[in-house]
């Protein structure tokens, strides 16, 4: 395939997909006889909450009233409103349909794609009361978002090569192979000032330029998509929802720096992501898009995926190439870094999933039009897995410095039942928690390391009144001990010693000098572990004892916990006024310590005995049982 | 320990004892050796092969892989304890993987295990009498849109509550 091949097989493909390229210019049916087309997201939370089914359904009303001929069902990547699926989007219309039941399908035939009426009762409305909303750009979880990385996720069918080239797609190669020295690509990345988005915000560029100056004909380039920070999915929708992105990115690397072969690195908790990458290299090889002889130039560079096993310490670098190799994954010291001696003692890059995603776009469209994107320091957008306590949860797509409130309010729409924010964790068991006083801090690389906290690969779990931030800390903890692979005894005793300080607090076991041993420990740990791993493991307790201090000292002064969380320190009363003597607790009782008050139809709860398990609290109809 | 373990057996010769169905699945795990031709380097992608077709990684398996692989056993049992994803002992029909990921600790996880571990009688690690069942805990399946959520086989339950479990389990039972 010529570059020339490539512009008019995209010619072909974009006026196949015009509806979606260009919904409001797109006039009568597409060059196939199509009238419209219905794009179902087919992201992981969409399968999970019924798309199959939904999609079947649809089917089979279209064949009803046939229409299967001139209405095209597009399964798409994750369109990132994952709170509000099954979703369907009908181009070009561009009407979303939310909450689909299989049962709802014949509605939106007949009444929207027959009758030319769209289905009120099945579009988003923020609350109950609202005006329905049917374009996705007037819906504020989409409005305040700017998609770059996710750009095709949720508007082509990832497992074919044609859509991805109707957007675009392997321009950006043909560009750099036919106008573009391999300096000019490390150059232009350079420019764009992008910052690694795996976590530690490295300079893509200033990695690019290492490998491409360090010495030898062998070098490699590794795509890091072992994302195991839990509560971060942007990896896995942007390998299942647009793979080929990633198979041109390191492409486009390789060319740069003369790499000759890649490999993907993908946890196997993703098998769909596996599938259709490896669909992906199939069909770019066949095209001539990878292999020998890329875009009929000289290039050669094939891609290989290699399956984890379940290892989160995996995603270091030294650790996941040894784990490439075969190898039980644990890291090695660095230097030398792996641009110096990395695969097979090679020089090596390894870039993030989402990192690479940013390549293509910036090489085609320049690199003074991605820095005119985010902030002066963090340049670009980043990819949020907004979840927790928050009314609309999903992969959320925002400029870099894009303000918490706007994210947790806006984009969110604020905590369920109107709770007041707490705070919001970021970065995963690397990161830390920012209380409500930051809510205006911005997102971006700088800002978030300022208040002890770290961008990571872009968890933001938001957290109200309910979550003990002790009890927090004492979870990532238990993750680190769980994942630390063992080998320097800093991570591996100290987050077991951390792991215990913390469970002594929230079980009302600490004495004086408990947080001042955590601290003390914390900075070891920090310092004189061997990898990201245990360096980082500390943090997300430094953190909550920076800005949820007072907290830790009620656990261990007062013997309470402010959340009502750790079940050692609460005490559990029933209101003797309230009792309507009903006995569900006295039944549910596990340890029989409740007991009915002398001659009435009254109920109390003896202290000595009680496992504080709170079964009563939950079990009152009343209202009765009181937890302090 | 018999002379003949200690020396390795002739591979080929042990399959002869074995029943057809295991002997085809010896062939198919020989096959992907042959895939990956026999690389140390592909061991992690040898061993996916091997769970998937015997449920788990028993001894004789370990200890096939290992002589066809050319490595000493202790390098491939290292690494098969190494992962988490590989097993050495068998697992019931359906794993029931609970989501303790944070969106899904923060949204009640904790509650919905307790229900699991309950209802199926078993700890965490454990499989059920009957062969049903087996529990584990994933530290984040990425759907965590849906928090909490359970995997049960390859289906995912989401927005689970503790009353929802015993539903949930029915359809598998």
């Amino acid at each position: 395939m010529t570059p020339d091949e490539l512009t008019q097989w995209r010619d072909r493909a974009r006026e196949a997909m015009a509806f979606r390229t260009d919904p409001a210019g797109a006039e009568g049916p597409l060059p196939d006889g199509t009238r419209r087309e219905l794009l179902i997201c087919a992201g992981g939370a969409c399968i999970s909450s019924g798309q199959p089914s939904v999609e079947d359904a649809l089917r089979q009303a279209l064949a009803k009233a046939g229409l299967e001929d001139t209405v095209r069902v597009v399964p798409t990547g994750c369109m990132g409103a994952c709170s509000l699926g099954p979703l369907v989007r009908v181009m070009p219309d561009d009407v979303l349909y939310v909450h689909l039941a299989p049962e709802d399908t014949a509605a939106i035939v007949e009444e929207h794609l027959a009758g030319g009426e769209p289905v009120e009762r099945l579009l988003y409305r923020p609350d109950e009361d609202a005006e329905p909303i049917a374009r996705p750009a007037d819906m504020p979880f989409f409005r305040h978002q700017q998609k770059v990385v996710l750009a095709n996720c949720g508007l082509m069918n990832a497992e074919s090569i044609d859509e991805y080239v109707g957007r675009d797609g392997y321009q950006a190669l043909a560009k750099a192979l036919t106008g573009m020295q391999p300096q000019d690509v490390i150059d232009t990345v350079l420019a764009s000032g992008l910052r690694g988005r795996g976590g530690a915000g490295f300079p893509a560029g200033r990695k690019w330029q290492m490998l491409a100056d360090a010495p030898g004909e062998e070098k490699y380039v590794i795509c890091n998509a072992d994302e195991g920070d839990p509560g971060a999915f942007m990896d896995r929708s942007i390998l299942e929802g647009d793979p080929h992105r990633i198979v041109e990115a390191m492409t486009l690397a390789a060319y740069a720096t003369g790499a000759r072969k890649g490999y993907v690195y993908v946890r196997a908790e993703y098998p769909l992501a596996i599938r259709r990458l490896q669909l992906a290299i199939q069909e770019a090889r066949r095209a001539g898009l990878l292999g020998r002889d890329i875009l009929a130039t000289a290039m050669t560079f094939g891609i290989e995926v290699r399956v984890g096993a379940g290892a989160f310490v995996c995603g270091e670098e030294t650790a996941l190439m040894a784990s490439v190799l075969g190898q039980r994954g644990q890291p090695q010291p660095r230097p030398p870094y792996p641009t110096q001696s990395g695969l097979y003692g090679r020089p090596t890059i390894i870039n993030n999933v989402e990192t690479l995603a940013n390549i293509p776009p910036i090489i085609r469209n320049g690199a003074e039009w991605f820095t005119g994107i985010g902030t002066e320091g963090s340049p670009g957008t980043k990819v949020f897995a907004l979840a927790g306590k928050v009314n609309l949860t999903g992969l959320v797509e925002v400029p870099m410095g894009t303000r918490l409130r706007e994210m947790v309010y806006e984009i969110g729409g604020g905590l369920p039942d109107g709770r007041a924010f707490k705070a919001a964790q970021t970065g995963g068991p690397s990161g830390g928690c920012i209380p409500a006083e930051h809510l205006d801090i911005a997102l971006d690389f700088d800002s978030l390391q300022e208040v002890g906290s770290i961008m990571g690969s872009g968890g933001l779990i938001v957290m109200d009144e309910d979550s003990c931030m002790v009890d927090v800390a004492r979870f990532f903890m238990e993750f680190c001990v769980e994942e630390s692979c063992g080998k320097c005894p800093p991570c591996r005793v100290g987050t077991r010693e951390m792991h215990a300080l913390l469970t002594d607090i929230c079980d009302g076991k600490a004495d004086g000098e408990t947080i001042a041993k955590l601290e003390s420990l914390a900075e070891v740990v920090q310092s004189a572990s061997l990898c990201g791993l245990g360096m980082t493991a500390p943090n997300p307790v430094l953190s909550t004892l920076r800005h949820f201090r007072d907290e830790y000292e009620a656990h261990v002064a007062d013997r309470k916990c402010p959340a009502g969380v750790c079940r050692n320190l609460l005490t559990f009363t029933i209101d003797y006024d309230l009792c309507r003597g009903c006995r569900l607790c006295f039944r549910n009782c596990p340890t029989d310590t409740i007991f009915q008050v002398d001659g009435e139809k009254k109920y109390r709860i003896e202290q000595e005995g009680c496992i504080h398990c709170g079964t009563c609290f939950e079990v009152c109809p009343f209202g009765a049982v009181k937890r302090e | 320990m018999p002379q003949h373990e200690r020396t390795g057996t002739d591979v080929s010769r042990a399959l002869v004892d074995l029943n057809p169905p295991e002997l085809a699945k010896f062939q198919q795990l020989e096959a992907a050796c042959e895939y990956f031709d026999q690389s140390d380097e592909a061991l992690i992608q040898i061993l996916h092969r091997a769970q998937e077709l015997f449920g788990y990684l028993r001894d004789d398996v370990i200890r096939f892989l290992a002589q066809r692989l050319r490595m000493p056993l202790s390098r491939v049992f290292g690494v098969v304890t190494f992962y988490s994803f590989f097993s050495t002992v068998p697992k019931g029909r359906y794993i029931v993987m609970v989501c303790t990921g944070t969106a899904c600790y923060v949204r009640g996880a904790d509650k919905v295990l307790e229900a699991f571990q309950k209802e199926l009688g078993i700890e965490v690690g454990q499989t059920t009498v009957d062969g049903l069942f087996s529990l584990t805990t994933a530290r984040c399946i990425g759907a965590c849109g849906l928090a909490p959520v359970a995997m049960i086989g390859e289906d995912v339950h989401s927005a689970l509550t503790p009353d929802k479990v015993k539903k949930v389990l029915k359809a598998y039972r």
